[in-house]
């Protein structure tokens, strides 16, 4: 039967040519830290960009949130077979950095590769982040964030409050607080994030340092400056606050994020990347959650000014210790950042959901698309970052170990609204463990 | 002199003793020697560069006021288990000894929790006691009691003991069980045509013919409380509010994992095993002496 030998003949030569081309694909190894919805959308655009080209294949997978994927991308570096790229959060920054060896810096994978990304067109704020002291960039800016507030319109609405307007500064945030509670909303106001948004973007806002060393940009021998007056005097308000019924600890990290969700919390400062959820899960739906800038001290000279940014970028690994990646490789990771870097890519990323259009470009191109006419706050965050001039003190943190130092401020400020000790006390105990830290790092990662 | 005779063979004893040696040496001598190693080095995070301190790693560990902290929490836990485990498992153990009506259902009831792994078991208990989604949080709230475990940390510590100790209750009544019904029948007959109360017999007869299994585990249970409550704590609190739940061992994971401090990560592995090798040495030198056997 030779119809049948033929048929056999052609499933064999398929069969053996199919992961043949399947391998002389170079293959792109990509760790994430993105849960789902957002995890499925980053993998999107790895397919995207499979399907863009024959040459490279992008191979995208969760590794557990962003502490997670740090620590396994790490031990799997020491084991010699890190991924191609990993994406880490914006507090590993220093970390990675000082990782000489380990990783590639961004400006030298494109240098050699010959891949050219307009980083002029980034939006300030983000670039600064990643990038050295001299303005060469260290990782590929992907999702970015910043904290905004939050609030619930007819929680506002039931207390007599304007719904169209959010309080502006912390005194008028405490007003309407307690108007709410007055009015038996049982949590007026809480936080997610509670290091981030109360200490990093608040710091930026009210253009004060958080740490010596332009916030640990200029070197590695950076302090805390937790000790600040405006600090002490925030932590005190917050517990005021917490004692009066007015303010509600979420918990550490995002877990303040259910609070609000669920209806039972009036106010939020949170991360902008968290409206998507909010949108679906606040009772009432998106027309029921206000967006604004987040309030500040007015009284403080030079306040208010840009936010700083959340999120992650992607970092160039590095297979292990004296292991450098291939030529192919580089131009497959070089590639796949081109892909990324295009202002549609990054505009529906935006859109989607709720992370910042990271360049000029793509913020104009959803601004012509009318998007924000639709969904009034959705520019909320770009414009608090875009906000006013940017300063050695609202560039961003670039501190060793700053996730550690991040649990050090959340167990002193947890120890105060356990009334166990005073804002002064905690503030004296963080920026003393939180120099600890420093120096840890700085000694070994002195070369 | 005899056993020379059968094991005339030099080798043979050593060959048959081989797989078990060598599994000692992959699975503890060779990664407790390496904790030793590393506790004395300072590392950059991706192991790019170390430098030697012997013992500095130590010394910054133990004058750190939260590890101090840390003690004290890991102190007050496995009392607080070990207590909260083994009573009630003895009473349950005592129940179910007796002639009644579906014993076996009640037995296997019992020993069923033991089956949860940690984590699951702390999100059940957290979805319990979460004071705005856990029923009984709820309803401590509403009832006056302000109950908020993620803000209160004496709340929390009794939260995590109570998630470990129920879990433990079935091994521990499983055991109790078996020593139960391994003590002689004719003892507590005796015992009782001497006049001696259900009370009495309890306290001079099963109780002391009880305490091996007691002293067992005792032992086992402090291992517990110190090592495999980590699944337990961390779904639950993480060691918040504060550091009021961090004990020994979490404190290792943090420090290892979370902040890549892998000296200092290894150095209080190193103290956890000498406290363990001490606290064992303790219990077996002078607490075996008093259990009747």
């Amino acid at each position: 039967m030779p119809t049948r030998r033929f048929l056999l003949a052609l499933a064999a030569t398929a069969a053996l040519t199919a992961p043949a081309a399947a391998q002389q694909r170079v293959q792109i190894d990509f760790w994430h830290g993105l849960t789902q919805p957002l995890g499925g959308m980053l993998e999107q655009i790895a397919a995207d960009f499979n399907a863009s080209q024959q040459r490279f294949q992008v191979n995208a997978s969760f590794r557990g949130a962003y502490p997670d994927t740090m620590v396994a991308s790490i031990a799997a570096f020491r084991a010699g077979n890190a991924p191609h790229i990993v994406q880490m959060f914006e507090v590993g920054t220093a970390t990675m950095l000082a990782a000489r060896g380990a990783t590639v810096p961004l400006h030298e994978l494109l240098s050699t590769t010959g891949v050219q990304i307009n980083f002029d067109d980034y939006l300030p704020a983000v670039r600064g982040y990643y990038s050295f002291a001299d303005g060469r960039m260290a990782s590929m800016p992907f999702n970015s964030s910043t904290a905004i507030m939050f609030y619930n319109k007819d929680a506002f609405r039931r207390a007599g409050l304007d719904p169209e307007r959010a309080p502006t500064t912390w005194a008028e945030l405490r007003t309407a607080a307690q108007r709410l509670r007055a009015a038996g909303v049982a949590c007026p106001f809480t936080t997610a994030w509670p290091t981030w948004t109360q200490f990093e973007q608040f710091s930026a806002l009210h253009n004060t340092a958080l740490a010596s060393q332009n916030n640990g940009f200029a070197g590695l021998n950076a302090e805390m400056q937790l000790t600040n007056p405006l600090f002490v005097r925030h932590v005190t308000t917050l517990a005021e606050m917490a004692r009066e019924g007015t303010f509600r600890y979420g918990g550490r990290d995002g877990a303040g994020d259910a609070l609000f969700a669920s209806g039972e919390c009036a106010i939020i400062h949170a991360s902008s990347g968290a409206r998507a959820r909010f949108a679906r899960e606040v009772p009432g739906g998106i027309a029921n959650v206000g967006a604004a800038f987040l309030p500040i001290y007015d009284d403080v000279q030079g306040a208010p000014r840009n936010s700083v940014i959340g999120g992650a970028s992607f970092w160039v690994l590095n297979a292990g210790p004296n292991r450098p990646r291939s030529r192919d490789e580089l131009q497959g990771i070089a590639e796949f950042f081109r892909f990324i870097a295009q202002p549609a890519v990054a505009a529906k990323w935006h859109t989607d959901t709720g992370f910042l259009p990271v360049t000029r470009t793509a913020f104009q191109l959803v601004q012509a698309s009318g998007f924000y006419q639709q969904n009034p706050g959705a520019d909320i965050p770009a414009r608090q970052l875009l906000r006013g001039e940017m300063t050695p003190n609202t560039m961003g943190f670039r501190l060793g170990n700053m996730p550690e130092i991040r649990v050090v401020i959340q167990e002193e400020i947890e120890r105060v609204f356990q009334g166990q000790q005073t804002p002064q006390q905690a503030m004296d105990n963080a920026n003393r463990r939180g120099n600890e830290i420093l120096r840890n790092f700085e000694r070994a990662n002195r070369s | 002199m005899q056993k020379r005779v059968i094991f005339n063979n030099k080798v043979l004893p050593y060959l048959l003793l081989a797989p078990q040696i060598a599994i000692t040496v992959v699975f503890f001598f060779l990664p407790a020697g390496m904790a030793v190693w590393q506790s004395m080095l300072m590392q950059d995070a991706f192991g790019l560069r170390q430098e030697f301190v012997w013992f500095e790693n130590f010394q910054r560990v133990i004058v750190d006021p939260n590890y101090v902290s840390a003690i004290w929490v890991t102190i007050v836990f496995s009392a607080a288990v070990t207590a909260l485990s083994m009573i009630p498992a003895l009473l349950l153990a005592v129940m179910a000894d007796r002639h009644i009506r579906g014993a076996t259902t009640y037995k296997t009831l019992l020993i069923w929790p033991y089956a949860v792994a940690p984590a699951v078991a702390a999100v059940l208990w957290l979805f319990m006691f979460h004071p705005s989604i856990g029923i009984i949080g709820q309803g401590l709230n509403t009832i006056g009691i302000k109950w908020d475990y993620k803000l209160d940390g004496a709340q929390a510590l009794l939260l995590v003991v109570l998630a470990s100790a129920w879990k433990q209750i079935s091994y521990n009544f499983l055991f109790f069980l078996a020593g139960l019904q391994s003590i002689p029948k004719s003892i507590i007959e005796a015992a009782q045509i001497d006049g001696a109360s259900a009370t009495r017999r309890f306290w001079t007869v099963i109780l002391p013919l009880l305490s091996p299994t007691a002293f067992f585990l005792l032992v086992v249970n402090v291992v517990y409380a110190f090592f495999d409550t980590f699944g337990t704590i961390h779904a639950l609190t993480q060691g918040g509010p504060g550091t009021s739940t961090v004990t020994l061992i979490y404190r290792v994971y943090v420090d290892g994992n979370n902040n890549l401090n892998l000296g200092s990560s290894a150095a209080q592995s190193v103290i956890l095993m000498i406290i363990v090798i001490l606290l064992t040495a303790v219990q077996f030198r002078y607490i075996e002496r008093k259990v009747h056997y």
